[in-house]
């Protein structure tokens, strides 16, 4: 890795930035701006809000989450792995097949448990 | 004195990006027309002869300048501001390492914003999975309940097809050995076989994927209009609603990039026309490759607008399931037939 290859990123980076606020900007000098009181309303097809919007969800998010975080860092471990595969041999084959096999009986596992239901 | 250079490159790039997206967004309210037998937009630029509606991205482009931002009263206003930013920032972004031409060190010129980047493939997803920030965001700031029930799902749906995604093009990196996309495409030369054929449920799990990160129909659950008006991005209105829709399309155009790079064999055209091997050089060369490389990208991008308009939206437990128990597996079995095979063939 060199890092002056990364520099071209962080011109990427300033363009970004002015192609993301630029637009702002301008629509900000630009657009006509009548405030009244309806139109700050929250939108909700021209019924009132009722109640809290930030209420408590459901809790399968959160296991998805969950499980989310696992098979990223299982995917992030096999990049490397993938990569330099002709030079290693048999044996990361066999490493990686029993890596693979612990997370898929995870998988299993919270699949026989009902966590992947979406009640 | 290089790096102004660069500069350029990179602003010339950029706005090139946004004018195809300007046009993908006609080609689509188009390909939206002809599929409900309609005729779509064709009076912008008419008054000046201008045929098929061809000025309304102008016109778009403008209406969206000049509307009012309305700033409800209740959102959480710096989230709800930069929200839209991060949108259009982390689309551009992932663009960084995509080569949509030749890139070495004796062409004319390198086809790639940031060149002999070598995690390459590991780049796009990093960055990708930022644009999840701005729906979740977009979806939590607005106050709103469509906006944040919109937020939820995406993010639940936007991390599910990641682990799916990433998996299934393990099977490419682990046949050509390499993170940087380059090389991939150059393999592919080499041996004049694409991606598609030597990892065929990669190829299909890829896409799969691919249309649920980009929230194409029929995975358009963060948006899903007829159920929650236009879930996460309910509340924007004007420039800030028009840059969520921008993001998106650039998120498009990448996508579709690397479908191309990986398992479209980039500009390979099977050796049928000259000036497409890897060894060739100079500017007939490098015409040529980009030429081959925007038809083959377009062509995908018009089949993700041909889905939109044939297959209805998934129910969200159906989503769900088909990510976790269907694409997981099938990925992780592509992976392990993959490996095998390549060690038998290796020896």
């Amino acid at each position: 890795m060199i890092i002056s290859n990364y520099i071209f990123i962080g011109l990427l980076l300033l363009v970004a930035m002015t192609f993301g606020l630029a637009p702002i900007a301008l629509a900000h000098v630009v657009a006509p701006r009548k405030r009244s009181r309806v139109k700050e309303v929250a939108y909700e097809c021209g019924v009132l809000t009722h109640g809290e919007t930030w209420v408590r969800f459901r809790i399968q998010y959160y296991i998805y989450a969950l499980l989310f975080v696992v098979f990223d860092i299982e995917v992030v471990f096999l990049f490397p792995w993938a990569a330099s595969y002709a030079d290693l041999g048999i044996f990361a084959l066999v490493e990686m097949t029993i890596f693979l096999a612990i997370l898929l009986v995870g998988l299993i596992y919270a699949w026989a448990k009902g966590v992947l239901r979406w009640v | 004195m290089a790096a102004i250079g660069i500069l350029i490159k990179i602003f010339i790039v950029a706005n090139v990006l946004m004018g195809a997206v300007a046009y993908l967004i006609w080609v689509e309210r188009k390909i939206a027309a002809y599929a409900q037998d309609r005729i779509g937009p064709n009076r912008a630029g008419s008054e000046f002869g201008i045929p098929f509606g061809l000025l309304q991205p102008l016109a778009d482009g403008a209406k969206m300048l000049l509307k009012e931002g309305v700033l409800p009263a209740y959102v959480n206003k710096p989230l709800y501001l930069i929200a839209p930013v991060i949108a259009i920032i982390a689309a551009l972004l992932g663009f960084a390492v995509v080569p949509f031409g030749p890139v070495g060190p004796n062409q004319v010129m390198d086809f790639q914003i940031a060149p002999y980047v070598d995690i390459g493939i590991l780049w796009v997803f990093a960055v990708g999975s930022l644009a999840v920030y701005a729906v979740i965001l977009a979806g939590w700031s607005s106050n709103n309940k469509y906006s944040f029930i919109g937020g939820l799902r995406s993010s639940a749906q936007l991390i599910s097809y990641e682990i799916p995604l990433g998996l299934s093009i393990l099977g490419m990196v682990l046949i050509t050995g390499s993170l940087d996309l380059n090389a991939i495409i150059r393999w592919q030369n080499e041996h004049h076989v694409w991606g598609v054929f030597v990892s065929p449920l990669g190829f299909i799990i890829f896409l799969v994927s691919a249309f649920a990160e980009t929230n194409r129909l029929p995975f358009d659950l963060p948006e899903s209009e007829q159920e929650l008006v236009g879930g996460f991005h309910t509340e924007y209105s004007g420039m800030k609603f028009g840059m969520f829709f921008l993001g998106e399309y650039v998120h498009v155009i990448t996508v579709s990039a690397l479908t191309v790079i990986l398992f479209g064999g980039g500009w390979d055209l099977w050796g049928l026309l000259p000036y497409l091997n890897y060894k060739d050089v100079g500017w007939i060369a490098a015409i040529a490759k980009l030429s081959v490389f925007s038809v083959k990208v377009a062509a995908v991008i018009l089949f993700m607008m041909w889905i939109r308009w044939t297959l209805p939206r998934f129910r969200y437990d159906q989503l769900m399931d088909l990510a976790w128990k269907s694409l997981i597996p099938l990925a992780l079995l592509n992976l392990f037939a993959t490996a095998v095979v390549l060690q038998i063939v290796r020896g």
